[in-house]
Parts: structure tokens; C-alpha cells; sequence
């Protein structure tokens, strides 16, 4: 048995709330920030403590936005950034969930060709290719549309692969007895797989659903149209602004409103974030 | 590659797979294959002839003092945020393994900068160590420190550091937990008994142990530092001041959308191309490593 140090177990707390506080102090000013009139965070030194201006910095960001940088309205771009991080991780769930299922449970001509393209889309992140990426959306006249925001953000070998582990996994047994019993390559997949595959699908949706959520540069190229803005897009706009200091307190509300819902989507589903994680490695 | 193939049907694969390859094709594949080409050609000024030039825009690129620099600033970027978050997160983890009550809700506290986008999280640094109101900034002008990351490029690869460390230190939390946690309690209970204690269990068992996880972690990190942070440059330095954090992404991207520089852009997208597919490669070796380990 592994002896107990009270004295290294205190030290262990300590670091560790030492480290939670340090890491929670960013979000802590924000949240207080949020809460002031802008001429109270200018003049000096910032207040710790909560003020009164909350209602009024909220609601003016989710219904009027900051029209002189060019935010819409908060409200409308909060609808925008989950239209794109829904659209983006349901959409690969679906496509790569039923690639792996071709290339798991059946054989056909090209099957590793197919499965090779799949494999070095892992290698080219949307940052490397962005100006030609950006030209073939252009070309398909998807700019400012939801369609331009999605589609090139679904195709990712991660999904493809962490389904294909879950697949091997399975007991092959299982699919012969399907067969033996009359079920077609269909029904073995919504009757049987499915079900099955539940957590690797609850796993890859926090990733993605993440992902998808905190994009930035592809909606930076692709929208011009501030009815397309997504929250996180305009967050460059607000900070650089010119001649004038940045409206900090409805800035920091702006970005804790754009960090609350990927930030309970990871808390909420701990279990299935940690083990998308460690699965999709990356 | 082992295979199941349990049903007959001859079309049906190829409709299962049709989406996920038309996908890949047309927004992976052929963008791909396009700045491959577009790198061995040059356009001229009015985008009407095209000229077939080798690696002319390659050479152009290696003696650009200006890409030179932004390779520099990439390299000392990526090793900064890769060291100093996992040393850190390294910390949080072995203390966390460590204690038996209240691990959950450490966990909990230290996975949650994850979530947040790296545009949001350049925003909250960018207040925090705002040159004139910036809470830090204040602590720091009572130690006698003057912060102004707005001219100094020195301070600013420093605030672009720290704030990408922050961002990625849930990731590596995630990943050195699990290894210390997959480590046989029987090799610590061992080491105890044979009188080494907490330190010595630490620096002697569980650190050789987790260093195919640390080995993966610090591709993991390049390959953030690379590509991910470019959120927090575009919001806080935008590449300045005078190029001090403009990394190669960032140079792609102006290079592209604000330059046009077609031919250099694409060049430049092939190189990052390259180093992509050898991280992949180092990271994949590790997957081998780990199996036969």
C-alpha cells in the first residue's frame, strides 16, 4: 500500500486550486466586466466586484448588437454559430458513420482506394488550402450561404475512424446471425449498429459540436453578409477598432455569451468529451 | 486491414460511401491539387496569362528575408506553447492523480478552457492585458513592469504564448491524467515499498512511463501552435507589431486574401503541406510505438 503523506496530499490541493483559480481568472474578469458601464472599466482601475449595468449590457448586445463595429445583433449570429456547429457535427456523424460501415462490413473493387482518400483528408486542415478551398466555394456560388459554412467542414477522415474502431470491435458473429435471420445490410445498420454505436456518437458530437462552434477563419473568408456572421467571427472586429477604446463591457459580455453553450456542452457531457478525446486522438 | 464484409449487396457500398468521398474530392482533394499547380505557375499583373515558372516561387519564397522571419517566430512559437502548457498541465495531472477527494471537480475546473474558441479567448487576453486598462497590466506597472504588447513584439509573441498555452492546457490535462491513470498501481505500490516517496515515485515510475503520451502531446501542440491559434493572432496581433507574431498561417492567410500573391500563397500552402503530412507521420510512428508497448 502507498503510504499517506498528509503533508504532500495539502500540497497537492493547494497547486491544484492555485491552478484552477489562475486558469478561472480570465473568465472571472469577464464576467465582472460584463457587469460595468464602459466609463467605470476606463478611468483606472477595474472594480472586482459585480455592478449594476448587467441587464442593460445584455440586453442591448443580444437585441441591438454593436452596429458602429459591425455586430448584428448578438441574438441572431448566437442562431448562426449553432445552425454551423449542429450542421457541421451531425453532418459528419451521418456521412462518416455510414463510410465506415461500407468499409467495414463489406467488400468491393476500390474498396482501399477509397479508404486511402479518406485517410489524407486527416493531413490538410482548412488553414493550409484555405485560398483555393475558399475558390471552389465561390465557384459553387456558396458564399454567404449556410450550405458554404457547413459542407466543406464535414469532410474529416476523424469521424470515419473512430466509427471504423467502434465497427472492428463489434463481434462479427453478431452481423451473420443478422444475416441469418433475414436482415438485409439496412436493417443490420438502424436495428443493430446503431444502438450500438451510441457513445461513439455521443463522443465524436462533443468534439465536433466544439469544432464546429468555435470556427473562425473559414467563416472570416466565406461570409460578407452580416446575416450570416457567426459570434466568434466578429470578435476581431470589436477588439481592433479604430480611434476609440473598445467597448470592453459589452465586448466581454459578447464573448462570455459565445462561450457558454460549447463550455456546458463539455461539462454536461464530461464523460463522452473525455473519451472522444482520447479516441479521435485530435 | 482486417475485414468483416459479411454482406453481398454490390451497389450498396458505393451509395454509403458517396457522400463522404464527394465531399472529400471536391473541398480536400481538388483544392489540394490546385495549389499544388498554382505553386509552379505564375500569373501576371492582370490575371490573364499564366506562365509555367518551376520552383521559381518556392526559390522566391527561401530568400524572402520576410518568410525566413516567419519561420523563426513560428518555430520559437509552437516549442513556447508546447513546453510551457504541458509542463503545466504535466503539474495539474500528477497532482490531480494524486489526491483521492475532489478529483472529479478538479477535472472538471481545469477541462473547460477547451470549449472556448480561440477568437473568444484572444479577447479576454486582449483585455486582460490591455495596454491602458488591462488588469494585469495594472499588477504588472506596480512591479515596475512597463506592458505595452500593442508596440513591443518581445511582449507580444509573449501574450500570444501564454494565451494559446491556456487554451490548449485542458487537452493535455485530458491526455496525462489518462496516462497516469492507466499506469498498474502495482508499479507505484512497488516503488513505495522499496521507500521512494512522492517526488521519487513521480520523476522515477510515472514520468518515463507517460513519455509516448508526452511524445504524442508534443505533436499535438506543434500542430495547434501551427494551425489553431490562428484566432488568438488574428484578434490580438494580427501578425504585428513589425511581423513579431506573424506565424505561418497568418502569412498565409494575408498573403492570400490581402497581398494576392497567388503564386507565392500557394507555395507557401504546399510547404505548410509538407510539414502537416510529417507531423502526421511522427505522430503515427507513436501510435506504432504505443502498440508494441
Amino acid at each position: 500500500m502507498v503510504e499517506k503523506s498528509p503533508g504532500f496530499t495539502l500540497l497537492a490541493h493547494v497547486t491544484l486550486i492555485l491552478g484552477v483559480a489562475l486558469i478561472a481568472f480570465p473568465l472571472y474578469v469577464t464576467l465582472i466586466a460584463s457587469t460595468h458601464a464602459l466609463p467605470t472599466l476606463l478611468q483606472g482601475r477595474m472594480p472586482l466586484t459585480p455592478g449594476a449595468q448587467a441587464w442593460t449590457n445584455y440586453s442591448t448586445v443580444l437585441s441591438r448588437g454593436m452596429s458602429l463595429a459591425g455586430a448584428p445583433p448578438v441574438s441572431l449570429m448566437l442562431l448562426n454559430t449553432l445552425v454551423v456547429a449542429l450542421g457541421i457535427s451531425l453532418g459528419k456523424i451521418a456521412i462518416s458513420i455510414i463510410a465506415a460501415y461500407a468499409i467495414v462490413y463489406f467488400r468491393f473493387p476500390f474498396r482501399m482506394t477509397c479508404f486511402w482518400l479518406i485517410f489524407v483528408t486527416l493531413m490538410l486542415p482548412v488553414e493550409v488550402r484555405i485560398l483555393p478551398t475558399y475558390k471552389v466555394v465561390a465557384d459553387l456560388g456558396l458564399l454567404d450561404s449556410y450550405t458554404g459554412l457547413i459542407l466543406p467542414l464535414i469532410a474529416s477522415a476523424t469521424g470515419t475512424f473512430l466509427f471504423r474502431q467502434f465497427f472492428m470491435t463489434v463481434p462479427a458473429e453478431l452481423a451473420e446471425a443478422a444475416r441469418i435471420d433475414g436482415a438485409g445490410a439496412v436493417r443490420f445498420f438502424l436495428h443493430i449498429l446503431l444502438p450500438l454505436a451510441r457513445n461513439s456518437m455521443a463522443a465524436l458530437f462533443v468534439i465536433q459540436f466544439i469544432y464546429g462552434w468555435n470556427q473562425y477563419l473559414w467563416p472570416l473568408v466565406v461570409t460578407t453578409k452580416q446575416s450570416y456572421y457567426t459570434v466568434v467571427l466578429v470578435m476581431s472586429r470589436l477588439v481592433n477598432v479604430v480611434d476609440v477604446a473598445p467597448s470592453w463591457n459589452l465586448i466581454m459580455a459578447i464573448a462570455l455569451l459565445a462561450m457558454i453553450p460549447p463550455v456546458i456542452v463539455v461539462i454536461a457531457m464530461q464523460r463522452w468529451f473525455v473519451k472522444g478525446l482520447v479516441e479521435t486522438e485530435k | 486491414m482486417p475485414t468483416r464484409a459479411v454482406f453481398p449487396d454490390k451497389a450498396t457500398p458505393y451509395l454509403l460511401l458517396a457522400p463522404q468521398l464527394a465531399v472529400t474530392l471536391v473541398f480536400f482533394i481538388w483544392p489540394a491539387f490546385q495549389a499544388l499547380r498554382q505553386s509552379v505557375l505564375v500569373e501576371d499583373a492582370f490575371g490573364l496569362s499564366t506562365r509555367f515558372v518551376w520552383f521559381e516561387n518556392f526559390a522566391r519564397l527561401l530568400r524572402d528575408p520576410n518568410y525566413l522571419h516567419s519561420f523563426e517566430v513560428t518555430a520559437v512559437f509552437s516549442l513556447a506553447v508546447a513546453f510551457f502548457g504541458m509542463a503545466l498541465s504535466l503539474l495539474m495531472a500528477a497532482m490531480a492523480d494524486h489526491v483521492i477527494r475532489g478529483a472529479g471537480v478538479y477535472k472538471t475546473l481545469l477541462i473547460w478552457p477547451y470549449a472556448v474558441a480561440p477568437a473568444v479567448c484572444g479577447a479576454l487576453y486582449g483585455f486582460l492585458f490591455d495596454p491602458t486598462v488591462g488588469e494585469v497590466t495594472h499588477l504588472l506597472r506596480v512591479f515596475g513592469v512597463g506592458w505595452n504588447y500593442i508596440q513591443n513584439g518581445d511582449q507580444a509573441l509573449l501574450l500570444v504564448t501564454v494565451a494559446a498555452c491556456w487554451n490548449q492546457i485542458s487537452y493535455n490535462f485530458v491526455f496525462f491524467l489518462a496516462g497516469m491513470q492507466s499506469i498498474p498501481k502495482s508499479l507505484i505500490e512497488a516503488a513505495a515499498l522499496d521507500g521512494a516517496g512522492p517526488a521519487r515515485r513521480f520523476w522515477a515510475v510515472k514520468f518515463p512511463l507517460l513519455s509516448p503520451t508526452a511524445f504524442f502531446l508534443l505533436t499535438v501542440n506543434v500542430v495547434y501552435a501551427f494551425f489553431g491559434t490562428f484566432g488568438i493572432i488574428d484578434v490580438l496581433t494580427k501578425g504585428g507589431p513589425a511581423m513579431a507574431t506573424d506565424i505561418l498561417v497568418y502569412k498565409v492567410y494575408s498573403d492570400s486574401f490581402r497581398a494576392l500573391d497567388l503564386g507565392g500563397s500557394a507555395a507557401q500552402s504546399v510547404i505548410l503541406m509538407a510539414i502537416v503530412i510529417a507531423l502526421t507521420v511522427a505522430q503515427f510512428r507513436y501510435v506504432e510505438r504505443k502498440v508494441h508497448y
